[in-house]
């Protein structure tokens, strides 16, 4: 019990934030539609974000390192590609998954040698690797596009583990959060992350191997854009070249909502978590009410400044507080 | 200081120092490309097919210009897109349903909404001091949205679109399309302007060192707020343009535009990070993406391909650039030790 309290107590100003939007969208979803807590409902907004939810995984380490990796959307669709083009051509499925989740690891460790070895920063490396693999993808795949896949996949794609309402999907994101937490929270690599992120140079001369980390997390984010890939064509039992265009912003997007910085050094998997839900929510929400993707990406943008806006004003009325009462010690300033 | 540094260079030193400038590695390797296109196709080197490129390149050239003050302070504007995305469709739009309208009065329009667009972007970064990229990226959706919303699933279709609106595309001046001429022009004055005036290379001083620049007394705030509506209202003007070449304009036109605008800038040697870059090299750095694509046109290359090539091409240049700047960096530092 004490325990808890004290994880608890670690929880920062903003998640409790995040947690009090949460609810209240939930409220706000039940009180204007009844579909709203139905588990039809729960596991269709599941399972619609969780290619997103699985890319941002690996950005948040990327971005607590300061970097950032704008080429995921484009790894995305060149894994789906591959993994279409092999089943299409008669390969088995094993095979075809295999070969998307290398393609995505190369994908990732070709970013990674360009921002390591010829030390380019990472966001124009991966403007670059942003264009180049979605237009291989294209160069590849054509305009066509592939819809046979086997009938375990596809009913994996869309079923729920039996009796109960749960996607498979999501069961494959919660294994990979799991995995993700405890190797950034309670580990010493998670440490080097953070380290490397607040100050790379400072990292390096304390001895930590900052190139071959940075390298691992760029190819640990090609890869799980690869199993993203996956669980997206599964779902919607087609490949196209253009899959996922786009979604790079949307997965930075949810990653500094959370309250991570993009500065480095600072922000946790929970924020991102409770981002993640909160902005699943939303659009769900929105959705059931007819509310069309422009009032929904409105709505979202506006939340992403507000991560920065709000503790800031936050911190300043406590700071003029304390000033009047001309007591206690300054609080120090929150930046998420 | 010896008299002989004052004496003015010789050809010989001025060929040197010419060759330390990043534009320059840039231009030569233009020249490569252009040069090895034109042997192979035969109708890429002449003078109505460099007019196709400069017109395709001017819209990207005059945002990427807007762009260029705002990476020099360390800062990025993301939402370039979306501003040339919602100023096309609200001039294209308001042009069609009043055709009388003189041209110049929508453009000083198209104008006015992307430095409004460009001032909240500054609002955040300067006073709710939002990290750039943050707050911008925000914006992106936030006015792409609202573009969304005016336009409601409506276009603006050609044929409404009066053909005195759409020659501001289309019109030369002595055989030089006048959307090039604009380009050229703001160029000028911009670089003019980052290179001689006190403003503009203070600029230079808050991309290097943010710190050091307060402490000098420089007024960062108000010049990031400055090069922000300035490049909202590069954008607005893009976005006029834009209307007047396509006419046929979307919700969700300029889609992604943002990403070619720093690409565009991170060809012509800005560096990302702030403190280094020219508008010249900029403006080189769209113009070298417009040839690209012409030159995957023309060669008849798949369409298909053409994000790759012009991908791995920009990737292609920066390494090459990065690594001949390490090399004169090398050299120069030799030189000063030579010296002592």
């Amino acid at each position: 019990m004490k325990r808890v309290t004290r994880e608890l107590a670690r929880v920062s100003g903003w998640e409790l934030f995040l947690i009090a939007l949460v609810v209240g969208a939930i409220i706000a979803g039940s009180a204007t539609s009844e579909f709203f807590l139905t588990e039809t409902n729960f596991r269709v907004g599941v399972s619609d974000f969780m290619e997103i939810a699985i890319m941002a995984l690996a950005m948040t380490l990327i971005i607590v390192a300061r970097e950032i990796d704008l080429s995921v959307a484009s790894v995305f669709g060149l894994a789906s590609v591959v993994l279409g083009l092999l089943v299409d051509g008669g390969a088995p499925m094993g095979v075809a998954l295999a070969a998307a989740l290398l393609t995505g690891a190369v994908a990732g460790a070709f970013n990674g040698a360009l921002i390591v070895k010829v030390g380019l920063p990472s966001i124009v490396v991966t403007i670059g690797t942003l264009a180049m693999l979605r237009g291989l993808g294209f160069g590849l795949f054509g305009t066509k596009s592939v819809s046979e896949f086997p009938v375990w996949f596809t009913d994996i794609g869309i079923g729920a583990v039996p009796g109960t309402q749960v996607p498979w999907s999501f069961v494959v994101f919660g294994v990979l959060f799991a995995i993700f937490a405890v190797v950034l929270h309670r580990t010493y690599f998670g440490r080097q992350i953070y380290a490397i992120g607040l100050n790379a140079q400072t990292a390096r001369f304390t001895g930590i191997k900052v190139d071959q980390i940075r390298m691992a997390l760029f190819v640990v984010s090609g890869l799980l854009a690869a199993v993203a890939a996956i669980v997206y064509t599964a779902r919607v039992s087609s490949v196209r070249a253009d899959n996922g265009t786009g979604l790079e912003l949307q997965v930075i997007a949810a990653v500094l909502l959370g309250g991570v910085s993009i500065f480095g050094g600072r922000g946790s998997l929970l924020g991102v978590l409770l981002a993640l839900i909160l902005v699943a929510v939303l659009r769900n929400v929105f959705s059931l009410q007819d509310i069309g993707s422009e009032v929904q990406d409105i709505v979202i943008g506006s939340l992403m400044i507000s991560a920065v806006v709000l503790p800031e004003t936050l911190a300043r009325v406590r700071r003029r507080l304390s000033r009047h009462e001309l007591a206690g010690p300054e609080p120090s300033v929150e930046t998420p | 200081m010896s008299t002989e540094a004052l004496a003015r260079p010789r050809a010989g030193e001025l060929l040197q120092r010419l060759g330390s400038l990043r534009e320059f590695n840039l231009l030569a390797i233009y020249a490569l490309l252009v040069l090895s296109v034109g042997a192979f196709v035969g109708e890429f080197l002449t003078f109505g097919n460099f007019r196709e490129i400069l017109v395709s390149a001017a819209i990207l050239t005059i945002v990427v210009i807007g762009q260029t003050p705002v990476i020099l302070t360390r800062n990025i504007d993301i939402s370039v897109g979306s501003v040339v995305g919602i100023t096309a469709f609200v001039c294209g739009d308001f042009i069609s349903n009043n055709p009388t309208t003189p041209t110049v009065l929508v453009v000083l329009m198209g104008c006015a909404i992307g430095l409004g667009l460009g001032a909240v972007n500054g609002l955040l970064v300067t006073v709710a001091n939002v990290p750039a990229i943050m707050a911008t990226l925000g914006t992106l959706y936030v006015y792409r949205g609202v573009d969304s919303l005016i336009a409601s699933g409506k276009q603006v279709s050609s044929s409404t679109v009066p053909s005195s609106y759409a020659s501001l595309a289309t019109s030369r001046v002595a055989g030089i399309p006048v959307m090039v001429l604009i380009a050229v022009a703001i160029g000028l004055v911009v670089g003019l302007f980052l290179r001689y005036r006190r403003s503009g290379r203070q600029l230079y001083a808050i991309g290097s060192n943010p710190d050091a620049a307060a402490s000098a007394g420089i007024h960062s705030r108000r010049l990031v707020f400055a090069t922000l509506c300035f490049s909202g209202l590069m954008a607005g003007l893009g976005g006029v343009l834009w209307s007047a070449q396509f006419a046929t304009v979307t919700s969700d036109a300029a889609t992604g535009l943002e990403l070619q605008v720093v690409a565009a800038a991170v060809v012509g040697g800005v560096n990302v990070f702030g403190g280094a870059g020219t508008v010249f090299g900029a403006m080189l750095g769209s113009l070298v993406l417009a040839t690209i694509s012409n030159a995957l046109a023309l060669t008849r290359v798949s369409q298909l391909w053409l994000q790759a090539i012009a991908g791995a091409a920009l990737l292609l240049a920066v390494t090459a650039d990065h690594v001949a700047g390490r090399r004169t960096l090398a050299r120069a530092l030799n030189r000063r030790r030579e010296q002592r």
